[in-house]
């Protein structure tokens, strides 16, 4: 099926991903062949089988809910792109 | 002698009998990198400083580790502790890790000495390391080719004697197909043998840490070091993990082999076809059984990686938003606008493409249709392959359909591209241990088989890897790089 422009911007939007005109016309039509290629699944019959998220026969894990060391915040925002009074700092949000 | 040609095995022997120092083995590697990395481009960083400080502090102490005094490099994508980060992304240019990985703990645990962190497709999506935003990776056979990828960094570094081995990692096939690109040898454990945590995720279900290596006893002395449940991260298996050394000197008389007619059918150069037979009349000379079996649901393969792996990188890839760490653009409205900004200088043209198929194919009205419906025809390629294995020891393919391709000739079409890893992405789809090793060359590049065994039978494949390795001379040749 072939994606319109508007709805790469949908999915752009919800992506959080800013695209400009040529990106838009280029992942249209490329996103439009390559869902054209994975329609071939269709031929499968999946009728009653079981969906395979991953292979591990594991379910949940648990551990006790304790307090262990980590490292320390200094640490951690000095890869932040922008810091203010030991917090992350963003633009407005509303 | 020269030191940087070794194996990790036959350095330990010169170690052992005081032969050479860590500090002699690091200059030599270090040396090697400055003579001949110019030409293959192989590093995204060196940490010349931090590894001679390393050796030399080894050198007057009691080598007690397994690993004490040999150097090694990582794919970008392992966090290091203060050593940058960059899964060669702009995105992540000037990202410092504040922890280890647990694969690199243990791995300095045994005092083994980091080089520097190999050159990738960004975020691992790729298969010739051209989508790096930094610079492309060349093949050390032959500079006008690609090394593969995505670890087509770690791939060509070890080929071209940068270092004795790599860690690498593999969703569709990025240690595998790049091991076979390069000719060393490239081994994925089974999904859930080898702790992920600090690892920077692509795709959760499918993302597995292996090695690549220059002969197949390096593969499994690494392994020894690397496998293993870690309570940090609750998709790692616990089972025990066995010795898997000792798995090498046991021959494969009565071995059960299984070739599947599909996946020699599905567009494979003849050379490489050839190889491969080859090789299935050497395993049988050698005690083995060979039969023909069928996969049928193994050309199902590409389009469920394609939307299983761009699904879960959607949603692993929102974390890199500007806020905690990476690149932002400063100049923004409010916070969804720095969002959608900081991602759209952020990220390569692949990494926007998979992001937006992965969204799309999770968005509301298309669940059922693509991400449910790939999940169902995984189920039915696992099944194909534990059919097979209920009968048989191992599945052998060739690794790739065709030997290393020539930089720029494939990078325009997204789907083009995808089909290097025709015959790699079904044992990702089943989680499967699966090893490339050298089988031959065609025009000077080499080719690469792949042994793929049942779910935590990673012995199986290092008894008949090395074998076949002892019993032939492919991994003697190695390529010619001017030193300058």
């Amino acid at each position: 099926m072939a994606l319109t422009i508007k709805e790469v911007e949908h999915v752009a939007l919800l992506a959080r991903l800013e695209l400009d005109d040529f990106e838009k016309e280029l992942f249209a039509q490329q996103l439009s062949s390559i869902l054209e290629y994975v329609d071939k699944l269709n031929e499968l019959d999946t009728d009653g089988v079981e969906p395979l998220a991953h292979i591990l026969p594991i379910y949940n894990i648990f551990r006790k809910d304790e307090v262990k060391p980590s490292s320390s915040r200094e640490e951690i925002l000095a890869n932040a792109p922008l810091v203010e009074i030991g917090q992350y700092k963003v633009p407005k949000i509303m | 002698m020269e030191l940087h040609t070794l194996t990790v095995h036959e350095l330990q022997d010169l170690l052992a009998s005081k032969q050479t120092s860590p500090q002699e083995i690091t200059k030599a590697v270090l040396a090697r990198i400055k003579a001949v990395d110019n030409q293959v481009q192989a590093f995204v960083t060196v940490t010349e400083e931090e590894a001679l400080q390393l050796s030399a502090e080894l050198d007057g102490k009691d080598l007690s580790g397994k690993l004490a005094g040999i150097p090694y490099a990582l794919k970008d994508i392992f966090c290091t502790r203060g050593i940058r980060t960059t899964c060669s992304s702009r995105m992540l240019e000037n990202f410092v890790p504040a922890y280890d990985c647990t694969v690199v703990r243990k791995l300095s645990a045994e005092q083994a000495v980091l080089v520097g962190k190999l050159n990738m497709d960004e975020f691992a999506m790729g298969s010739s390391t051209e989508q790096s935003a930094f610079f492309a990776t060349r093949n050390p056979w032959n500079r006008e080719c690609v090394p593969g990828g995505s670890s087509g960094g770690s791939a060509a570094a070890v080929a071209a004697d940068e270092v004795p081995f790599a860690l690498g990692t593999d969703t569709g096939g990025s240690i595998r197909q790049p091991a076979a690109y390069c000719g060393v040898v490239g081994f994925k454990p089974t999904y859930g043998r080898v702790s992920r945590w600090g690892v920077i995720s692509y795709a959760s279900s499918l993302d597995q840490v292996g090695t690549l290596t220059k002969d197949v006893r390096d593969g499994a002395l690494i392994m020894n070091i690397i496998a293993g449940r870690d309570s940090l991260d609750s998709t790692s298996v616990d089972l025990p993990v066995p010795d898997y050394t000792e798995f090498l000197d046991k021959d494969i008389q009565g071995m059960r082999i299984a070739y599947p007619r599909e996946l020699l059918q599905s567009g494979i150069d003849e050379n490489i076809e050839r190889a491969v037979k080859n090789a299935l009349l050497k395993f049988e000379e050698m005690g083995a059984s060979v039969e023909e079996v069928s996969l049928p649901h193994c050309e199902y393969a590409l389009p469920t990686y394609y939307l299983v792996a761009t699904a879960e990188a959607s949603a692993n890839l929102a974390r890199f938003d500007g806020v905690r760490y990476g690149l932002r653009q400063a100049e923004a409205e409010n916070v969804i606008d720095m969002f959608s900004k900081s991602r759209a200088i952020g990220f390569g043209a692949e990494v926007k493409r998979r992001i937006m198929l992965g969204t799309y194919a999770l968005s509301s009205g298309y669940y059922d249709a693509y991400y449910l419906k790939a999940l169902k025809a995984r189920r039915l390629i696992a099944d194909d392959f534990a059919r097979v294995f209920a009968d048989y020891d191992l599945i052998v393919t060739p690794t790739t359909p065709t030997t290393a391709f020539k930089l720029g000739e494939q990078v325009d079409d997204p789907l083009t591209l995808l089909m290097n890893d025709v015959l790699t992405v079904p044992v990702n789809m089943a989680g499967l241990p699966a090893i490339s090793i050298p089988c031959g060359h065609h025009e000077g590049l080499p080719i690469g088989m792949q042994l793929i065994a049942k779910a935590f039978s990673e012995g199986t494949l290092f008894r008949a890897a090395h074998a076949f390795e002892q019993n032939t001379d492919f991994n003697s040749l190695r390529p010619v790089l001017e030193v300058k």
